[in-house]
């Protein structure tokens, strides 16, 4: 009995590893408008346990990834035109618009989301490009700040996200107590949540390149963010992603912009490090 | 649920006793394992292996598609492959192993599977407030999707 046990289990191995040669990322290569490279695979830095980091746009549909290619049929770029306008609009008692201070974003946002989150030193924790908005709205426009993905805050983000498009995603640990953020996103990754018992390693790392029923199980990788979702036919932000898998594992899920979340995005962001900045991105 | 069946039937027969017996489950937290084995069935009604399938697709109960091929289903789209194909498992595993692994997998695989436990509150952290203390499926499901993966030979 112990014996077919044993033959049982290795029956297992082997179908999950021909499965997993047949459901493997698809080989192909991502260019925007026939002109801007995207690293989309790139060797993965020390000390992470996938060898090679993936982005998801290698495991969606043929018409998926097309939509991506093109800036035109891409329908997130509606998203980061809204917030081009956003840019230029003067809200709140001080009068002004983002462009009072930064001017022309394709110059001075350059870059600057591939770096992000940052580190916060006035509030002591990370930042992401959402919170440094608010941040810019409060302090420096006169205005209120958005609410979890409302108001701009969306569109806004895709549009100084977008201005790194194709730059290699990079941050900054030794900032502050970045580290101790990326040790707390750390466990959260590997935290087993709900009733289904799963964490995100469970599907990310364990089972990219295999199917969950209809999902092509990607790495979990946040380069593409605020991502346009065909399902829901809008741009989604990463809070709301991460909300979205922790509540499929049927547990409660924390709070956009939590520390939680704070150290999570963190940790994934550094996960992807070396992957071009794709957003806004195509899925699913 | 259980407990209007048993008042119907204290009420309706005078062999409430009987009736006792038959509706009685063994609750999660007193499922005896040994050996990789749970021999005895978690309730006393026979699994209905109809049942058990329609269990084993449905999305909000076993959805053990969404981790498992089973050529048994060719009707469905849609086969995952997180888990290994169901194709035969009855010839890899006794009634009473199965029940196990429906039960609680790690008992039977590894800590680490990523195999649900569908009738134990061996479950992750900060379950959704309103499962707490629930079990993924009830007793009669298990028996049910036993009685259907022992067809698959
Ligand atoms: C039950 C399985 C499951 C778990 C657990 C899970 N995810 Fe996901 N996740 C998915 C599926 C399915 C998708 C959509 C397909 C894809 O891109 O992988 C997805 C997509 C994503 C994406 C978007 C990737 C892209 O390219 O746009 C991110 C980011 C992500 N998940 C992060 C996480 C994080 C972080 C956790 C843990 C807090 C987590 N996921 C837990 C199933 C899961
Ligand atoms: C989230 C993924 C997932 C779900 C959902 C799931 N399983 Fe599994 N199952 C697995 C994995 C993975 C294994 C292999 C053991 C391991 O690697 O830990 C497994 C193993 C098994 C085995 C042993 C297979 C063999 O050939 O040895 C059986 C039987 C089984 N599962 C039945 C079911 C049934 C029935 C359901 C639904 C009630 C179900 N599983 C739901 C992931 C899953």
């Amino acid at each position: 009995m112990h014996v077919m046990n044993k033959k049982a289990l290795l029956t297992a191995a082997f179908a999950s590893l021909s499965t997993l040669a047949v459901a493997s990322p698809v080989d192909d290569v991502l260019i925007i408008d026939e002109e801007i490279e995207m690293t989309t695979r790139v060797e993965s830095v020390e000390g992470h346990p996938i060898p090679e980091v993936i982005s998801g746009w290698h495991y969606r549909t043929p018409e998926t990834r097309a939509l991506e290619a093109d800036s035109f049929a891409n329908p997130g770029m509606l998203g980061v035109e809204t917030g081009e306008s956003i840019w230029h609009t003067v809200e709140g008692t001080a009068g002004k618009s983002c462009a009072s201070c930064h001017n022309d974003a394709t110059v001075s946002m350059k870059g600057v989301g591939a770096n992000y989150p940052k580190w916060d030193e006035k509030n002591q924790r990370p930042k992401n490009i959402e919170a440094q908005i608010n941040h810019c709205r409060v302090e420096n426009m006169g205005a209120e700040p958005y609410a979890f993905d409302k108001g701009g805050q969306k569109p806004l983000t895709a549009y100084i996200k977008h201005q790194s498009l194709g730059m290699p995603v990079e941050i900054d640990l030794e900032e502050g107590d970045m580290q101790a953020w990326w040790e707390k996103g750390k466990e959260t990754y590997y935290l087993r949540t709900g009733q289904l018992n799963l964490s995100c390693a469970s599907c990310h790392e364990k089972n990219h390149g295999n199917y969950i029923r209809a999902d092509h199980l990607s790495q979990g990788n946040v380069n593409g963010f605020p991502t346009y979702r065909l399902k829901q036919n809008k741009l989604i932000s990463l809070h709301n992603r991460f909300r979205g898998c922790i509540r499929d594992t049927r547990a409660e899920y924390p709070a956009a912009f939590s520390d939680v979340l704070m150290g999570l995005e963190v940790y994934t962001t550094w996960r992807g490090t070396g992957l071009a900045v794709e957003t806004p991105a195509v899925r699913q | 649920m259980k407990l209007s069946r048993l008042c119907c039937a204290v009420f309706i027969s005078g062999v409430a006793l009987v009736t006792f017996a038959q509706a009685e489950t063994t609750a999660p937290e007193d499922v005896q394992i040994q050996a990789l084995s749970i021999n005895k069935p978690l309730t006393n009604n026979a699994g209905d292996p109809a049942n058990g399938k329609a269990v084993f697709v449905n999305r909000k109960l076993g959805n053990c598609l969404a981790c498992h091929a089973n050529s048994d289903l060719k009707d469905q789209l849609f086969h995952g492959e997180v888990g290994p194909s169901l194709d035969g498992v009855a010839q890899r595993w006794t009634d009473a192993q199965l029940r196990t692994i429906l039960v609680n997998a790690k008992a039977v695989f590894t800590e680490q599977t990523v195999m649900p436990a569908f009738y134990s509150l061996d479950v992750g952290a900060n379950v959704r407030k309103d499962l707490i203390g629930k079990t993924i499926l009830e007793a009669q499901d298990i028996e049910d999707l036993v009685a259907y993966l022992s067809t698959l030979k």
